[in-house]
């Protein structure tokens, strides 16, 4: 007997919380209870008072899951809305890396040349190293990562992604 | 000025104003402060289990048989961990519970101190919410809120662990207003333009079915009066979860029995052949649909539930109505009435009914020597059915077969472990019943193999004098575990034999209860009378036939229509697909 997979969508939800003790617990454990994937978590307080978080979810399902997913995590009492960001229409999606690049000669200058392509900051130099600040699209970010990996790549910190939709409305 | 009181005070005044009567619980190092407190009043009645597990299904008997929350009292680490089995089971079966936990003092936590446990942490999922309270100041408006989440909407179990110096601490209490919370906001009423679209779907139906579950009973007695209604005037059939008996009365024409694994053959062909299902606070769980591409392939399906991520789970549903059952039906009553709908002429698909119903898939072969267990439920329900008892189960073999003998006419009669399973759940249910229903006779139904899991509670019912009955059905074996071991691994019984049982008459006298044996044909009507005539706890030890066999019954993978009856041979090897399924 082989167990079978089914087909999934990639999606970002917005969800917006009230910023108290376990709520991140209590979403990531949602996921793994009911065995929904992340593939992105973000999660920051976005009020003055500290009383409100925004997580981004980057998850993949397919339709009937991801409304299930939704209807989850809205059932959560420390949760205010879930929005599907993917579903909603446009929308903007950046992700930001720091990633550190050794090296001398020609493999530094071609590291800076790339930088300046993808319009990566130097935030770090020391006579052997760089790093770099870039950010973009998680596609824009894993092309510079494996073009550093041809000069040198050390390290890379990501943040993940988040997410917020085109146009004058809130989501 | 109201003076300060310590937070062990505020949990018994808080628990005071919200009308709480009884605590089920247990002591120890990390309640100290709040046993103190009840010692000291008289308002909250407290009642000392033998086993934290044991509290929590009182708890859960306690809530299912009154409507109101069951209420739990434990100590911190193992107390809490006990717990969980009992918080688990209110979760699944949407019981409303508050359990109250013990935690070591604040600045302990995180230090692996004594009897500490991560107990938000380990309940995190198994609870509708939580709380850690870490300041007095905050104790009282988290008990109430507490309340309001385990109660309101889907109701469910909700933990508040207060540490031991936040017990002792003072802080002011006063009683909250009325509960408006911020994010949590049920949704009760139903759109009207739904209920409209449900109403025609009702009318136009030439096959329709209700599907009814444990949410027409949450709903309150009310929702039970209208399904009643609802089923009246449109003549439809009606069939029920496990969760759901009670709701709608099993002396009606229109009941067709429990649905699912070890449901009757008519509402398990109903439902296969209807070409509208509404379910009514159900949530179309694997025991009830068999396999899912095979479930119901001819009807539309209109689902009202008050839990939308009940909705489209497994079942995708034409028409989804997030509402309170009971709210929704007397909607859709009004509406039905207002357009003046009369009732379909239904009689094609009751005549097919009839067909199935002729069956008699309850049917079981006689014995003229031992007792056999159906029989047994029979004879029970026939001694007491005039008395409305309310029926405690464990879980197995015994349990289906009350589910199928034993007919009930009301809600809040019938409690039972679905949707978790949980042995040991039946005998600490029925004490909690009893407390609930001082006058009422309450029975647990119970195995010889699930009652040992909670057996210990004997001595709870013996030190509040509670009359509650056991009614062992003795087969010597687990007998579902044995049951699926026949019919799907060529009766290989791998450990499912109770063996080294002890002399449950002796166990029953050591306790203080009353033990009767009930061997043979020929004691089983007199021992059920003898049981019922002895006051006090009675323990009965029913011996019954060993290798009988539930049908009933969908076996693993299979559809609704592909039951297997008593007559059916059924002992055999099933295939890897099956056998993964269940």
């Amino acid at each position: 007997m082989h167990i079978k997979e089914e087909k999934k969508e990639r999606h970002t939800l917005a969800v917006i919380v009230d910023n108290e003790a376990g709520v991140l617990a209590r979403i990531a454990g949602l996921f793994t209870a009911r065995g929904y994937n992340i593939e992105s978590l973000t999660v920051t307080d976005i009020s003055d008072d500290d009383l409100i978080s925004r997580i981004t979810i980057v998850t993949s399902a397919s339709a009937p899951v991801m409304d299930q997913i939704i209807a989850q995590l809205e059932r959560l009492v420390p949760v205010h809305k879930v929005v599907d960001l993917t579903i909603l229409g446009p929308h903007v999606e950046r992700e930001l890396a720091l990633v550190k690049v050794a090296g001398t000669g020609d493999h530094r200058i071609e590291a800076l040349r790339l930088a300046e392509v993808y319009r990566a900051r130097v935030v770090d130099a020391t006579i052997s190293s760089f790093v770099f600040e870039v950010t973009g699209t998680s596609d824009k970010i894993d092309k510079f990562v494996e073009l550093m990996g041809e000069v040198g790549l050390v390290e890379v910190a990501r943040t993940g992604i988040v997410a917020i939709s085109r146009g004058k409305e809130a989501a | 000025m109201t003076a300060e009181k310590s937070g062990a005070d505020i949990l018994v005044e808080a628990l005071s104003d919200l009308g709480v009567e009884v605590v089920f619980g247990y002591p120890g190092g990390a309640v100290l402060p709040i046993y103190d407190a009840i010692f000291k009043q008289k308002r909250i009645k407290h009642i000392l289990v033998r086993h934290e597990q044991a509290a929590t299904h009182a708890a859960e008997g306690y809530a299912r048989s009154t409507g109101k929350p069951g209420v739990v009292l434990v100590t911190s680490g193992p107390g809490a961990t006990n717990a969980v089995t009992g918080i688990t089971d209110a979760l699944m079966d949407s019981i409303p519970m508050v359990v109250i936990t013990g935690q070591v003092a604040t600045h302990l936590i995180g230090s692996d101190a004594f009897q500490e446990a991560d107990t938000i942490g380990i309940t995190r999922h198994c609870t509708k919410h939580n709380y850690l309270v870490k300041s007095p100041e905050r104790l009282g408006e988290v008990i109430h809120e507490a309340f309001h989440i385990a109660t309101s909407g889907r109701p469910g179990p909700v933990v508040i662990d207060i540490p031991k110096d936040v017990q002792v601490a003072t802080a002011k209490y006063r009683k909250p207003a009325a509960i408006q919370h911020k994010t949590y906001r049920p949704a009760l009423k139903a759109e009207q333009s739904l209920i409209e679209a449900a109403v025609e779907m009702l009318a136009a139906a030439e096959r329709p079915i209700f599907y009814t579950g444990g949410g027409v009973i949450n709903s309150g007695p009310a929702a039970a009066q209208l399904l009643r209604e609802l089923a009246k005037i449109t003549g439809a059939p009606v069939t029920s979860t496990l969760m759901g008996l009670g709701a709608f009365p099993a002396s009606s024409d229109q009941w067709l029995g429990m649905l699912g694994m070890h449901g009757t053959y008519e509402a398990n062909f109903a439902m296969n052949q209807a070409d509208l299902i509404i379910a009514l606070g159900s949530r179309f769980d694997d025991r009830v649909t068999g396999r899912l591409d095979a479930f119901a392939p001819h009807a539309k399906k209109i689902h009202i539930d008050i839990d939308r991520s009940s909705v489209n789970k497994t079942v995708a549903v034409d028409l989804p109505i997030i509402a309170d059952v009971g709210r929704a039906m007397e909607d859709m009553i009004r509406v039905w009435k207002a357009r003046q709908h009369r009732k379909n002429d239904l009689s094609a698909w009751w005549s097919r009914i009839e067909g199935w119903r002729a069956k008699k898939c309850l049917d079981f072969p006689a014995s003229a020597k031992e007792i056999m267990p159906q029989q047994a439920i029979r004879s029970l329900w026939e001694a007491t059915k005039h008395v409305n008892p309310i029926i405690t189960t464990e879980v197995g073999q015994h349990q289906m077969w009350a589910a199928q003998h034993f007919h009930f006419e009301q809600p809040n009669k019938w409690l039972t472990s679905g949707g978790l399973g949980t042995m040991g759940y039946g005998l600490p249910a029925a004490i909690g019943a009893q407390l609930g229903n001082p006058n009422a006779l309450v029975i647990d139904i119970a195995g010889e193999a699930s009652i040992q899991m909670n057996i210990q509670e004997l001595g709870t019912a013996t030190q509040y004098r509670l009359p509650v009955k056991l009614f062992i059905l003795n087969n010597e074996y687990m007998g579902m575990v044995r049951q699926w071991q026949q019919l799907t691994y060529s009766s290989r019984y791998s450990e499912s034999y109770s063996d080294a049982l002890p002399d449950f008459v002796k166990l029953a006298e050591a306790y203080g209860w009353t033990g009767i044996r009930i061997e043979g044909q020929q004691e089983l009507e007199p021992g059920i009378r003898q049981m019922l005539d002895t006051p006090g706890p009675v323990l009965v030890d029913c011996r019954v036939a060993k290798l009988a066999n539930c049908f009933p019954m969908i076996p693993s993978g299979a559809s609704h229509t592909e039951m297997i009856l008593q007559s059916d041979d059924v002992s055999g090897e099933m295939d890897d697909e099956a056998k993964a399924l269940v």
